[in-house]
């Protein structure tokens, strides 16, 4: 397909330079200026001064400067008011003896435009209130006389226009006005609708609008009165003798109604006269007229459709004409005349349709100007065979020159020498002869190229526009064969060359032979060496479709080429053009040039293939690396290379994969010799061996084939070097397309070689030596989160040899989750007490190689190392060993150093050692949810193993924050060198109290709990970690009132009770207490019932009660209610859950029933 | 088909590949078939053009028969594509009014049948030139007769 860089360069070759030479002949068929234009309606402007006088100036700019299109279609001419108009010949009374001389005389269009105006208008300077009235009326009058006089018998219309430099008063008002108007008027002999005023004032665009709108209604009006009386000759007419006045004035009606404006009416008549042209009868005298005639009626009918948004009858009408008059060639003689014809009619329609695209109209990619340009093209190439064929340059020009007149013909199409004759054979025989002859002596001097040259190139813009690629490659070959024919070589060579690529991607071997068959004769002359052998290259090679002969002959130039020497030239060429390139290719600036040529073949199709790769695909440094190179050839002949060399990704090899035969291109004896055979011949394939010994920096890279160069030639004097992309490989192997592989191929191959089953790796990975050593890990899996996992690692060497600068690198296996790396701290040093207790900043994932020296064969080494892992989860852990040997290649003699690698990777899993829970407990042992200050309470903490080993805690500390304090003495913990094992359970329990405190209001935080551990069964080396437990935030309130109840642990029967209640005021106000003391029936109780007293800020109440206990049991207390007046309804609630609520009551004992009975 | 028919028949039948690469090309004896290969590689700009835009508009199954591809002067050149993409691409001389639509859709219904039985071939590689002598006997039926 296209390729994007080079459709912006190929432009400037598509687009042909200005032909030098410009057709000049009797039969161009251009169609003349005035019927191509658009027909406008001719009013004529007389005595106006526009040279000096400013206002006839600037009336004539408002006429004729910037007409836009809104304003009335017109062509206005100044013309001095005596002018002579052409003369109006006497109309003829009767047709009946009037034989028509032709069908449409050359100068009446250009009449009807641009000499016989529609209107004449009369300029004059004339104000009404003029003092000389009379005077101007009379000049006045005479001006239109003058006028009138050199319009004798016309019907153009006359019209007066007065300038006048006062603004008129409103129709009606201006008395004097009107009477001199008609007094103008008759004097003049016009009707008052001809008379206009022009005032010279402000608004003169305005009026003058409106004076062109009344002038193109006459104009109008004159046109149609002159269709109107054409068409009444027509009564007159006869169609056995009349049949050319038929044509004509159809045609006349057709162009008046055009000028008209009308040009529906206008189509409708040009489509009777072609009907009309199609009735007469044609024969070689006349055939040159008719076809003239009815390619300006079929344009005017096709420009018309297109303006009428028709293109469909445009394409219609245009395909009826053609296939009318496609075998209507005339005289044999002059059948390029018809050819030429075809190809103008073909030009000109492509040109309608593109001019009506560009208007807006779409087109698709079957229907398109493209087309016709092509088939102008076409009939333009067969127009310059026609000529080689009929036209003899030997022939001696007539001495009278039948074409004097060509320029100056009555009619259209007709033959300078019989002008006006309409018989059936020509008058004069002889004159007819010299008369063709000039003819065809004057087509031997058109350049047809460059007719054809710039048609294709229109062609090729307008198929690129439609996409469709391959017809415009296919027109660029045709252009380039154009300017193959055209002299242009080294143009024809560039569009040749350009388009071969799309021709070989897409496998049209055919049409790649003959593209590349001319390229060759373009590029043998003008000796472009580099194109000469890149074209050979791929002729002789299988794909194309040459015959054997000539792939010898071109296989021979180009040896010749190759050895310095200048090649036979190609057939067929213009023995001229052959001279020239024998000049050419013996010159100073072929022969010295030295430097070689680089061709590059993976974009052709060349006739030697070449496969080189690797045999493997990977490969270890203490090996070589084998690179397999094949060649084949599918010339007709052997050939002599002179240089092999493969590049490499890494520059170092390349100098060990050349292989040069220095024995030259012409040399051809076979087998081998010191400096290598690079003697191909066709059929066999040659095969090369380079044997790579891997540089050290390359292992763990990749050694890749970068290209292939074959050198041909002898370097230094001519020599083009082949170049392969990659490992070989050409335009046709490397297209999508599956390569076809033709059955006679594969039987000439040699058994031993099957070039299409060879496959091999462009690129070779340089693998690490296999490492022989044994990593052997031993461990407790699971780690548990925070203790130092110890991890003792062994190494053992199975090398053969010392291996040297062992080290070990151990830690997380890359590509893991970062928060993993961020909480994993790897070491080989042995953990001690100190490291234990610290935090860990910044942990290290990776722990700094240890170097282990050398090992000797099956000796082992351990080290231990270690593993902290602040969070749960699955690591893995990479183990590495590093190490160096000294291993020999083959017989090489040095040994080289390989660095070899053993990893292992180890999954290890971390989880929880232990499971702690805080609980909150009042003194009653009633959970809390809050605590209150100066109330104490009680810290539980819950431990209990989850991990699958037994751990030993030694200690574990509470930590407070000074919100809080232990309620009594020091904080002690219970728990000390203790062992858990999987699900036991150990607690603690703190009491504690809040002091009070303004700052912590709502919530307090407690402190932490740390808890010192390791497993139970690791050594004393190993430290105790400690882990650190933060205990949550516990709401806290601050209480108003306190009670305090003191109690006997227990009671009994009948026995008096002392209970005393204290109640603290907490605040710094005196409060009102109310207390009341519930009845109970389980006792008698002495003391307040109820009370009423002010508590003092932070004072003390306390009340003092007897009890005695009438039943026994757990007995439910007399409620105490208490109600600070301050904050009424909630005391009492808050405050029964300070006291005790019950008290165990025991029966009176056998003593003591006894006391009683004998007290009683 | 009588004898008299047989004269009006295709001057140029060629079979494309999938990519586009001609599998069989044949012509009617002439000094210039190289214009008839000529003929056939640019009718594949609408050959392709027909097959974007039908799979664009619609999922429905494609008709085969592509109709007229390139009205030129002197031929037509008319398409078809298989559902594997290869293209048959028959042409006629523009002169030649007793091939009518219908006349074309038969011979490359005909054209078809031929290429499925010489793909059956087991010894056929699908992408290869064709060189069966029975698909071209079916071709040079319907070519114009040198006579």
């Amino acid at each position: 397909m296209e390729k994007a860089g080079d459709t912006a360069e190929s432009e400037s070759v598509v687009q042909p330079e200005v032909p030098p030479q410009v057709e000049t002949m009797a039969t161009s068929w251009e169609l003349p200026t005035e019927l191509c234009c658009r027909p406008l309606a001719l009013v004529a402007l007389t005595g106006m001064d526009v040279t000096y006088n400013a206002v006839h100036r600037a009336i004539w700019d408002a006429f004729s400067a910037n007409r836009r299109a809104d304003r009335v279609p017109l062509a206005f001419r100044v013309l001095p008011g005596d002018h002579e108009y052409p003369k109006c010949k006497t109309k003829r009374q009767s047709y009946e003896w009037y034989i028509p001389k032709g069908i449409l005389k050359t100068g009446w269009m250009n009449k009807q435009l641009n000499m016989v105006p529609a209107v004449v208008v009369v300029f004059f300077d004339l104000d009404w209130d003029e003092p000389l009235w009379r005077e101007k009326q009379m000049e006045c009058a005479t001006r239109v006389e003058v006028v009138r006089a050199s319009l004798q018998g016309r019907s153009t219309r006359v019209a007066v226009v007065l300038i006048q430099k006062n603004a008129p008063l409103p129709p009606g008002e201006d008395m004097v006005a009107a009477e001199r108007a008609a007094a103008l008027c008759s004097a003049c002999e016009l009707s008052a609708k001809s008379l206009f005023v022009l005032p010279h004032t402000d608004h003169l665009l305005g009026y003058i609008i409106r004076l062109e709108n009344a002038f193109y209604e006459l104009a109008q009006n004159y046109y149609h009165m002159e269709a109107r009386r054409v068409k009444s000759h027509k009564e007159f007419l006869n169609k056995t003798t009349h049949q050319l006045l038929f044509v004509r004035h159809q045609f006349k009606i057709a162009f008046y109604n055009e000028m008209k404006q009308d040009t529906h009416t206008a189509l409708k008549h040009y489509k009777q006269a072609y009907q009309h042209l199609n009735e007469v009868r044609t024969h070689d005298t006349n055939m040159l007229e008719i076809k003239t005639v009815s390619g300006f009626i079929n344009y005017k009918i096709c420009r018309l459709s297109f303006q009428h948004n028709a293109p469909l009858d445009a394409i219609a009408q245009f395909r009826k004409h053609v296939d009318l008059f496609k075998n209507k060639v005339g005289c044999a003689e002059l059948a390029f005349e018809h050819s030429s014809w075809i190809s103008k009619q073909f030009q000109v329609f492509g040109d309608l349709f593109d001019e009506a695209i560009k208007l807006g109209l779409t087109a698709i990619q079957t229907q398109h100007p493209g087309f016709y340009y092509q088939q102008a093209a076409n009939h333009a190439i067969t127009r310059k065979e026609l000529c080689r064929k009929l036209c003899d340059p030997t022939a001696k020009y007539p001495s009278t020159d039948p074409l004097e007149l060509a320029a100056k013909l009555d009619f259209y199409g007709q033959r300078p020498w019989r002008q006006g004759h309409q018989s059936i054979d020509p008058p004069d025989a002889q004159k007819e002869r010299e008369g063709i002859l000039s003819l065809q002596l004057l087509e031997l001097t058109v350049d047809h190229s460059w007719i054809i040259i710039p048609l294709l190139s229109s062609a090729v813009a307008q198929f690129k526009k439609y996409k469709s690629a391959r017809m415009k490659r296919y027109l660029m070959v045709q252009m380039g064969e154009e300017y193959y024919h055209a002299k242009d070589y080294g143009k024809a060579l560039t569009l040749l060359t350009r388009v071969l690529w799309d021709y070989r991607s897409e496998r049209w071997w055919a049409l790649l032979t003959a593209i590349l068959t001319c390229a060759l004769k373009c590029a043998y002359l003008v000796a472009n060496v580099q194109e000469y052998i890149s074209i050979s290259l791929e002729l002789i090679g299988q794909y194309t479709l040459t015959s054997a002969e000539e792939k010898t002959r071109i296989q021979m130039n180009l040896i010749r080429v190759m050895s310095g020497d200048p090649p036979e030239p190609e057939p067929e060429c213009v023995p001229e053009a052959v001279e020239e390139a024998k000049q050419l290719w013996t010159s100073d600036a072929i022969q010295t040039v030295t430097q070689p040529f680089t061709i590059e073949l993976q974009n052709l199709v060349p006739f030697v293939e070449c496969k080189a790769g690797f045999s493997l695909a990977s490969n270890p440094p203490d090996k070589h690396m084998v690179l397999d190179v094949y060649l084949s050839v599918r010339c007709p002949f052997p050939i002599r290379f002179s240089k092999l060399s493969v590049l490499l990704s890494n520059p170092a090899y390349n100098k060990h994969c050349t292989l040069a035969d220095s024995r030259g291109i012409a040399n051809s004896d076979a087998g081998d010799a010191e400096t290598g055979d690079l003697y191909l011949v066709p059929g066999q394939v040659k095969h090369h061996q380079f044997l790579l010994i891997p540089t050290v920096e390359d292992v763990g890279r990749k050694v890749e084939i970068t290209s292939v160069a074959l050198e041909l030639g002898t370097p230094g004097t001519r020599s083009a070097i082949l170049h392969w992309q990659g490992g070989g490989g050409d335009a046709a192997t490397n297209s999508s397309a599956p390569r076809v592989m033709s059955g006679r191929r594969r039987e000439d191959q040699p058994a031993e070689i099957d070039w299409d089953g060879l496959s091999l790796y462009g690129s070779i990975s340089v693998v690490p030596r296999p490492p022989r050593v044994q990593v052997q890990l031993k461990h407790k899996p699971p780690a548990l989160a925070n203790e130092f996992y110890a991890v003792e690692l062994t190494v053992e060497s199975q090398e053969d040899d010392e291996i040297t600068e062992v080290s070990l690198h151990v830690g997380l296996k890359d590509g893991q989750d970062t928060s993993l790396e961020s909480t994993t701290h790897i070491c080989f040093d042995a953990p001690t007490q100190e490291d234990a207790e610290t935090f860990i900043d910044k942990p290290q994932p990776q722990a700094p190689g240890l170097s282990v020296g050398s090992l000797k064969t099956g000796e082992k080494v351990t080290r231990t190392m270690y593993m902290r892992c602040l969070q749960v989860g699955q690591r893995m852990l990479s183990v590495r060993v590093v190490y160096n040997i000294q291993v020999s290649i083959g017989k090489q003699a040095s040994p080289i150093c390989c660095t070899c690698v053993k990893e292992e990777i180890v999954p290890i899993e971390t989880v929880m050692p232990v499971d702690a829970s805080i609980r909150l407990k009042s003194l009653l042992m009633d959970a809390l949810e809050q605590i209150h200050y100066d109330e104490p309470f009680l810290l539980l903490t819950d431990i209990s193993c989850v991990s699958p080993w037994s751990i030993r805690i030694s200690s574990t500390e509470l930590q407070l924050t000074e919100a809080l304090r232990p309620a009594t003495g020091q904080l002690e913990s219970h728990i000390h060198k203790l062992q858990l094992n999987k699900n036991d359970r150990a607690s603690d329990c703190y009491c504690l109290t809040a002091p009070l405190n303004k700052i912590h209001q709502g919530s307090v935080l407690m402190g932490e709990y740390s808890i010192r551990w390791r497993r139970a069964d690791a050594d004393d080396s190993i430290p105790y970690v400690m882990t650190v437990l933060s205990l949550p935030e516990v709401p806290i309130m601050n209480l108003p009132v306190m009670v305090e109840m003191e109690l006997p642990a227990h009671g009994r029967v009948r026995e008096p009770l002392g209970i005393t209640y204290t109640l603290h005021n907490r605040t710094s106000t005196v409060q009102e207490m109310e207390v009341m003391m519930e009845p109970s029936e389980a006792f008698m109780f002495s003391g307040h019932k109820q009370v009423h007293f002010r508590l003092l800020p932070y004072g003390k109440h306390i009340l003092t009660y007897n009890l005695y206990p009438l039943l026994s049991g757990h007995m439910v207390l007399p409620r105490l209610h208490v109600n600070m007046l301050r904050y009424p309804g909630t005391t009492d609630q808050i405050i029964s859950k300070m006291m005790p609520t019950h008290v165990f009551i025991m029966p009176t004992g056998k003593e003591a029933m006894e006391e009683v009975f004998a007290g009683s | 088909m009588t004898g008299q028919r047989l004269s009006k028949m295709a001057v140029c039948v060629a079979v494309i590949s999938k990519e586009n690469y001609p599998l069989y090309i044949q012509t009617i004896p002439t000094e210039d078939d190289l214009k008839f290969h000529y003929t056939v590689h640019t009718s594949l700009d609408v050959v392709e053009e027909k097959i974007n835009n039908v799979g664009k508009t619609t999922n429905d199954l494609r008709e085969l028969y592509l109709g007229l591809l390139y009205p030129t002067e002197d031929y037509k050149v008319y398409g078809y594509v298989t559902n594997t993409k290869i293209k048959f691409v028959v042409v006629v001389e523009s002169s030649n009014t007793a091939l009518r639509d219908n006349e074309i859709r038969t011979m490359f219904r005909k054209l078809h049948n031929a290429y499925t039985d010489m793909v059956c071939n087991p010894f056929y590689t699908p992408g290869d030139r064709i060189t069966s002598r029975v698909f071209e006997k079916v071709v040079n039926g319907m070519m114009l007769q040198d006579s």
